[in-house]
């Protein structure tokens, strides 16, 4: 207790640093920093140190090596001759490509799931329960495993489709074979090519880009032509129809290119001991790709559920009483409310989505880690440089998925007073 | 007299439901045939069911136990069934098991060495009984403590004298804190303390133990960390990360709601960069890269660098779950405790944490489930947990070509250990729930 009769002289002393609350804060904080900063130059010396001894200090110049390994699942062009900066980039795309095929189709599995396990049907719904329960508490590196076993012993070889009667045949107009090397589906070919426009990395193809660019403006048409609509029926009451012209305006500027550039599908064909042309899904990308999915759908689908589950029962009470059909209810008062609820969910899930991605390298599907983590860093002995580039890449498309999830989150989250 | 031919002076007994709205036929209409779109959603599961049940059913019941090889099996389904189709072959399973389950080190080398995984296991089931159930006597704390020092004992080996020691040590520091806190603050006392302890475990822990080991002389066959394999691995290396884990993961989450800036920003990044990265880029640190950065004297072995950095990920997760549950606590709690003249620690101490962490418990033990079931990433980086030993067990000629039997085993034991916990987890939470609905 301080004297009455004196109030304390306001100067600084040195044990104010640790007794008085106005600057304890400073004092532990400049604590703090010189431990955690001591720390880290701890081991970053040793790290100096060590790899000096081995006689590799940290460059990347390996980057621009010749890579020297094949990769049989890319997105863009890639050869043995190429870097392993290519080749990095090739993975990077990989992880890209499974990610969001997983993500699409696991927020399909998992809404439609979130919505039969809330279903009144009692053997629909403990069906869903008993789905998530079994894949939920497996880890998902084992179904990975299981999803890719099955696929390679289930589906046939490429050599069954060969001869007289062939013991396999090909899927729909003999354009998709489903083979335990991978699926071979047919591909969009021209016969009057525009040609490839060379962005640096990558070429993009003319026709997408022509095709692309008549969609949009088909879509900003529409949005043009409804808007008109909903103004003409402001003023007069009478809305005109537009779903036949909108449709026209979409589909046949792009249909008519189409037929200009002579597109045609170039179906795979058995040549040799493989099939040759047309897309391949490689077998480790289907089973990375199914493995995935199953088990982030039962995180969706559980979400989906407490979403809908958290909206309040009046709301549905409210709903019937003003005479709106169950789907229409579904669709118009619970989803919306809920979904501000099941976003957060879903983005995290994208995201651990994303980086269980990474556990391609225990199938052999060439992702960023069997890349860039993998063969790459084997072939050069670069441990250092090639596992902190992964971390960062890592890191970054992490961030960027949050912070545009975030975004739309903040978008349609309830605005509050 | 009344010309009211007929009165009825009571009440007619209520005539019984239409039959097809009770019993069995009631239920049916109501939870399965209720509409046109209900019916074929019911028939078209039922279909896929039976269908499921009837290609797996004979696959599993009918297959074999008692066999020496995967080819062994087969001659077996040929002489009983004689039909050319394809039965489980669980024989792998019966010849395999001590190798699963206890891996190499505890397994085949040393069969006598069993009882030391399994006391193990069920020590840390009776070191968390009061942890689960609080209404248990509390004095079952002194064996969550025991089991502390006790489990890695048991599971590395050596002398008794070590892990007493350690308690030891820790015991005199717990009353090291409790006479320092009365002097000074208590932040700067659980530095003094932890400074304490350093300077122990330095320089005292060597004649103590040897003064120990006079007295105790116990002393079990040491087992090498690269060793220790099957589901004793996954447990280890879970139960390490979870129980390192906490106390972590509480400062970090401390941290980064705190207002020291500096504070805020280096647990925030530490959080968002373990979190930002996928688990097998750590593990790949944790083998590759962690022997670069200690000094060259250190002689890390690969199941201990990946324990550190299993651990580190699961606070950094743990971390968000309990900053969670501090941000669901009004602000009240913390201006009531502000209010009563209490400081930062104490308030944190006997308001705050004891709240935010009874609102984080599913969460936390979610992310126990996580953990567990990532433990079979080490598989990748080429260490022997169940997922590694069963492709050890396929490199064999005797059961090359089996696949569904083993992870399907796999499967099963880690299904019961996640299932148990979020069965556990659901529990708590509905007997935390203080709300009415």
């Amino acid at each position: 207790m301080s004297d009455q009769s004196a109030p304390p002289k306001e100067q600084f002393q040195l044990s104010m640093l640790i007794y008085d609350a106005r600057y304890r804060g400073i004092t532990i904080q400049i604590f703090v920093l010189l431990l955690v900063m001591s720390g880290l130059f701890w081991l970053a010396s040793n790290a100096v140190t060590n790899l000096a001894a081995l006689g590799k200090p940290i460059r990347f110049d390996f980057l621009g090596d010749t890579a020297g390994y094949d990769i049989n699942q890319r997105l863009v062009e890639y050869s043995s001759q190429s870097t392993h900066a290519r080749a990095t980039f090739v993975g990077l795309l990989n992880t890209l490509l499974v990610a969001f095929m997983g993500c699409a189709a696991a927020t399909i599995l998992g809404v439609v799931g979130g919505v039969l396990r809330l279903s009144n049907n009692w053997l629909v719904s403990r069906m869903v329960a008993l789905y998530v329960e079994i894949f939920r508490n497996v880890p998902v590196l084992l179904w990975i495993f299981v999803c890719m076993f099955t696929f390679t012993a289930l589906a046939p070889q490429p050599r069954a489709f060969r001869g007289e009667n062939p013991e396999a045949s090909m899927y729909l107009w003999d354009s998709v074979a489903f083979t335990n090397r991978g699926i071979y589906m047919p591909e969009p070919l021209f016969s009057r090519p525009l040609g490839n426009i060379d962005v640096g990395i990558f070429l993009v193809s003319l026709e997408l880009l022509v095709v692309l660019a008549l969609l949009i403006g088909g879509i900003i048409f529409a949005r043009k032509n409804n808007a008109r609509a909903a103004r003409i029926q402001d003023e007069t009451g009478d809305r005109p129809s537009t779903g036949l012209v909108n449709a026209a305006a979409i589909l046949l500027p792009s249909i008519i290119a189409l037929i200009a550039m002579g597109f045609y599908l170039g179906k795979p064909a058995l040549a040799g001991f493989n099939f040759k042309g047309g897309i391949n899904m490689s077998a480790s990308l289907i089973g990375l790709w199914l493995g995935l999915t199953l088990y982030t759908t039962t995180y969706i689908i559980e979400a989906v559920r407490s979403g809908i589950q958290a909206v309040n029962k009046g709301q549905s009470e409210a709903a019937a009483a003003l005479g709106l059909r169950p789907g229409r209810t579904m669709n118009l008062v619970i989803l919306p409310q809920a979904m501000r609820i099941i976003i957060p969910q879903l983005i995290s899930q994208y995201l651990n989505l994303t980086k269980n991605s990474s556990l391609a390298v225990a199938i052999g599907y060439m992702d960023l880690v069997s890349t860039l983590g993998g063969i790459t860093l084997n072939q050069t002995g670069r441990e250092m440089e090639a596992i902190l580039l992964l971390m960062a890449i890592y890191l970054t498309i992490s961030l960027s998925i949050s912070v545009g999830m975030n975004w739309y989150n903040n978008r349609v989250k309830l605005v509050e007073r | 007299m009344s010309d009211i031919g007929y009165v009825r002076t009571e009440m007619l007994g209520q005539l019984p439901p239409p039959g097809n709205t009770v019993g069995i036929v009631g239920w049916m209409r109501s939870n399965l045939f209720s509409s046109v779109s209900n019916t074929i959603l019911t028939l078209i599961a039922a279909a896929f069911v039976v269908n499921l049940l009837f290609s797996m059913i004979p696959w599993i019941f009918l297959g074999v136990w008692n066999a020496d090889s995967l080819s062994h099996c087969r001659e077996i389904f040929d002489a009983k069934y004689g039909d050319g189709r394809e039965y489980a072959c669980w024989a792998v399973v019966r010849d395999r098991w001590d190798q699963i389950i206890f891996g190499y080190s505890f397994g085949n080398l040393n069969e006598g060495l069993y009882w030391r995984p399994i006391l193990g296991v069920l020590l840390i089931f009776v070191s968390i009984t009061p942890i689960l159930f609080p209404n248990t006597s509390r004095w079952l704390y002194v064996a969550t403590f025991a089991t502390l020092f006790l489990y890695p004992w048991l599971i590395w080996g050596g002398a008794l004298a070590g892990p007493v020691t350690a308690a030891l040590i820790f015991i005199a520091g717990y009353f090291a804190f409790r006479a320092l806190a009365k002097a000074m603050l208590p932040s700067f006392a659980l530095g003094a303390t932890i400074v304490l302890l350093a300077v122990a475990f330095l320089y005292l822990q060597a004649p103590i133990s040897s003064v120990i080991a006079a007295i105790l002389p116990i002393e079990l066959q040491p087992v090498a960390s690269r060793e220790i394999s099957g589901f004793v691995l996954s447990i280890t290396i879970g139960v390490v990360a979870i129980v390192v884990s906490l106390p972590i993961a509480i400062l970090l989450a401390l941290g980064r709601q705190s207002d020291l800036l500096i504070v805020n920003k280096l647990s925030t990044g530490f959080i968002e960069i373990i979190r930002g990265v996928p688990l097998i880029t750590l593990i790949f640190v944790a083998t590759v890269l962690l022997k670069y950065f200690l000094p060259s004297s250190f002689d890390l072995d690969p199941v201990l660098a990946v324990m550190i950095l299993v651990t580190l990920f699961t606070a950094a997760y743990i971390a968000e779950v309990i900053r969670g549950g501090l941000a669901a606590l009004s602000k009240g709690q913390k201006e009531a405790a502000d209010s009563l003249g209490l400081n930062y620690w104490q308030a944190q101490r006997l308001i705050i944490l004891p709240q935010a962490l009874k609102i984080s418990i599913p969460g936390i033990v979610s992310n126990f489930i996580s953990v567990f079931k990532d433990t079979t990433l080490v598989s990748i980086v080429a260490l022997n947990d169940p997922l590694g030993i069963s492709d050890s067990i396929r490199s064999n000629s005797d059961w090359n070509g089996i696949v569904w039997e083993l992870y399907g085993f796999i499967a099963l034991v880690f299904w019961i250990f996640c299932f148990g916990m979020s069965r556990y987890s659901l529990y708590l939470e509905r007997k935390l729930r203080t709300d009415h609905r």
